[in-house]
């Protein structure tokens, strides 16, 4: 695991508290906001993921959905999305920042090149939804020489035979997909999702590769988020964040609405002690 | 175990071993495998052994060749079209067809077959995308006679100009729904089928509509559309007495061209030749030829070629064809393309338009738009052979959804827009 993701959840581990996850769109609703955007989300979060724009996000909802269509329609490359990266780590630099998005563009680019590139621009892991384990054999070697963790996903179908597969092969943390749906949907039944996160990290933990388990795809009240960080390593926010952009008007408006979203949420999972859930 | 099922010669007809298999990922060489969301890994997994117990039972495929001839109408004739080849000059032009089955496409060869593995898995409800709208008619299909819920996702442009397979699926009972993201046309229909199916796989089966997609999709459309070309390849030694020269198959996704080319591809005399969809030229970008101007790419779930540009980004396509305006292609044609299997042909919007009104002059026979990008090949390709030289058509679907794009095309009809 990349020294700055072992370091990081070891400092919320000693904090007694879950990692806030933030995610946005790279590029959205263009370059320059996206830059501010980022830099704001970044100073409330513990790891940030910044999503590559894709022409075809099967995985995702209407808004991230409608998030890579502005980025594009905004003329964002990949690698305004590695400057964007290098813009934030430099000003974070003890922050976790994962790469996210879909297979084609970082095939497209080379696995090799791309990973060197993002491993420069400061990334520490790449989470690519439509790369299962078993295609690994594509970008493993590629993130490897770069240093680069694997995250890797995990949902409610997945069977514990998959839970290990992910636990071998991928490293990072695991991201646990609260739903059987697509990012935005409603987050699923809290039980439910706590049960299946403590069956995930005692499977880790016997296969002798402890990992912490990040939950996403769901959480979107501050009020969510608090009930997910009593149990889970980190709680990831994507969908929440990216629909104050839709919403908002101007760059300042969008700014202000998103700092004062992640502000909640920051607030939400700190004061959530971990271990207390009811 | 052709021979296995007693006092059926239709069945015996069909050879049911599977030849040219993928590896155990589902990968055609580079091509292929299985680059799905991890909630559909454990659902397409079921789906893979599901199909591999059915496909070794008996019981599955009594069932499944029952509906084939009694229902759907197989097996289909091969026709000499003497006047077409006569008028055309050159070899000798055989029409698989596939427009003559119940619904009037290839299409419900396949969605027989996995409407079976969906009942037998116990499944109540059934999706599906659709392009030109004849998967989702075969689809809505299966699912009113065995009875389940038929949910179809559908680009509103293609609705647009597939109107009258929209109320066909109406009619019989599915919900069609509009498609709006993206291009809002079959890619996107797959992408948001996708987006439904990782949301309600526990109870609901996705009827893939073409030879493309995550394993074992691919591999599973092929076989259930094998019928076509075993026999073609019977009918043509029983007709001509011998194989032909060329087998010709136009390819949006590849679910047809599968059918009818896999049966000859160890016939190492016959050419298989590809048709894909030229639209205004391919020198002008808007086409659909993935595999004469794409290159390798993962998109819906398989490594295969795309028409994409140089950072990834999935291109806008055009085809006059609905059916064949996909910006990917089944993973197992772009292997046996690197492979040398197969040959590669394209055709335009007003080269399809020609061979349709050419055919339907020539033989009485009204063509999908679709299957006359292969006639328009076809009939080229045979105009250079000799006379006692055969070439085989997959006339894969008849014309009657696209009287409308025909009719403004010749001016017959005010175009609303």
């Amino acid at each position: 695991m990349s020294r700055r993701l072992t370091d990081l959840f070891a400092r919320c581990k000693a904090d007694s508290r879950a990692a806030l996850v933030g995610y946005l769109t790279a590029g959205d609703p263009d370059v320059a906001t996206s830059r501010a955007l980022l830099l704001a989300l970044a100073d409330k979060s513990d790891i940030l993921e910044i999503g590559m724009p894709f022409s075809d996000p099967m995985a995702d909802g209407p808004v991230i959905q409608a998030a890579s269509e502005r980025a594009l329609a905004a003329g964002t490359h990949i690698n305004d999305v590695f400057a964007l990266t290098r813009t934030v780590r430099d000003a974070y630099p003890d922050l976790g920042i994962v790469l996210m998005g879909y297979a084609n563009v970082p095939y497209a680019m080379g696995f090799d090149i791309f990973a060197e590139k993002a491993s420069a621009a400061g990334a520490d892991a790449v989470l690519i939804v439509d790369i299962p384990p078993e295609e690994g054999h594509i970008c493993d070697a590629a993130f490897k020489v770069h240093e680069l963790d694997r995250i890797l996903l995990l949902s409610p179908t997945s069977t514990d035979e998959r839970i290990r597969l992910a636990c071998d092969s991928g490293s990072g943390f695991i991201y646990y997909v609260s739903l059987t749906g697509i990012t935005g949907a409603d987050m699923g039944d809290v039980r439910l999702i706590q049960q299946k996160v403590a069956h995930i990290q005692a499977i880790s933990a016997a296969a002798g590769n402890q990992m912490p388990v990040c939950v996403g795809f769901g959480v979107k009240t501050p009020a969510q988020a608090a009930q997910v960080a009593r149990f889970a390593d980190g709680v990831v926010v994507g969908s929440h964040f990216v629909a104050r952009i839709a919403d908002s008007g101007s760059s300042d408006e969008t700014l202000a609405a998103i700092t004062a979203s992640a502000n909640h949420m920051r607030r939400a999972v700190q004061t959530a002690t971990a271990g207390t859930a009811s | 175990m052709s021979s296995s099922r007693p006092g059926s010669d239709f069945a015996s007809m069909y050879d049911l071993e599977i030849t040219h298999a993928p590896d155990a990922g589902g990968h055609f060489g580079r091509f292929g495998g299985r680059f799905a969301a991890e909630t559909l890994m454990q659902p397409l997994k079921e789906i893979e052994a599901a199909f591999f117990e059915a496909w070794a039972d008996d019981a599955f495929h009594a069932e499944r060749l029952d509906l084939l001839e009694h229902y759907v109408g197989r097996a289909t004739p091969l026709y000499h079209a003497e006047r077409l080849s006569n008028q055309n000059g050159g070899a000798q032009i055989y029409l698989k067809r596939e427009d003559l089955t119940h619904t009037g496409a290839h299409k419900i060869n396949n969605t027989i077959g996995q409407g079976l593995l969906a009942r037998r898995m116990e499944k109540k409800r059934v999706i599906a995308e659709t392009g030109a709208g004849q998967h989702g008619v075969a689809t809505a299909t299966v699912a009113a006679m065995f009875g389940m819920k038929c949910d179809i996702y559908m680009g509103r442009e293609d609705m647009a100009r597939q109107m009258p397979n929209v109320l066909r699926m109406r009619l019989l009972g599915a919900k069609v729904i509009p498609v709006d993201s993206g291009t809002a046309t079959l890619k996107d229909a797959v992408n948001e089928a996708l987006r439904n199916w990782v949301a309600t796989c526990e109870d609901t089966f996705y009827i893939f509509g073409t030879a493309a997609g995550p394993h074992p999709y691919p591999l599973l459309v092929r076989q259930f559309h094998t019928v076509i070309g075993q026999e073609a390849r019977a009918q043509i030694l029983k007709q001509a007495g011998r194989l032909p020269d060329v087998a010709v198959a136009c390819v949006g996704g590849g679910s047809n061209a599968m059918g009818l080319l896999h049966p000859f591809r160890d016939d190492a005399a016959v050419k298989l030749v590809a048709v894909e969809a030229a639209g205004y030229g391919l020198k002008t970008g808007k086409h659909a030829a993935s595999l004469a101007a794409g290159k390798a790419g993962i998109l819906h779930g398989n490594l295969t070629y795309l028409l994409e540009d140089d950072e990834g980004q999935v291109q806008r396509t055009h085809s006059i064809s609905a059916g064949l305006d996909y910006p990917g292609v089944g993973p197992e044609l772009a292997f046996m393309l690197e492979e040398g299997r197969l040959q590669l042909d394209a055709a335009t919007d007003e080269e399809a338009m020609a061979a349709l009104q050419l055919l339907t002059r020539s033989e009485g026979i009204i063509p999908a738009l679709e299957s006359s990008h292969a006639l328009a090949a076809g009939a080229r390709i045979a105009q250079s052979m000799r006379q006692d030289q055969i070439v085989i058509i997959n006339l894969s679907g008849r014309g009657d959804k696209d009287m409308d794009t025909v009719f403004r095309h010749l001016g017959w009809l005010e175009d609303a827009s």
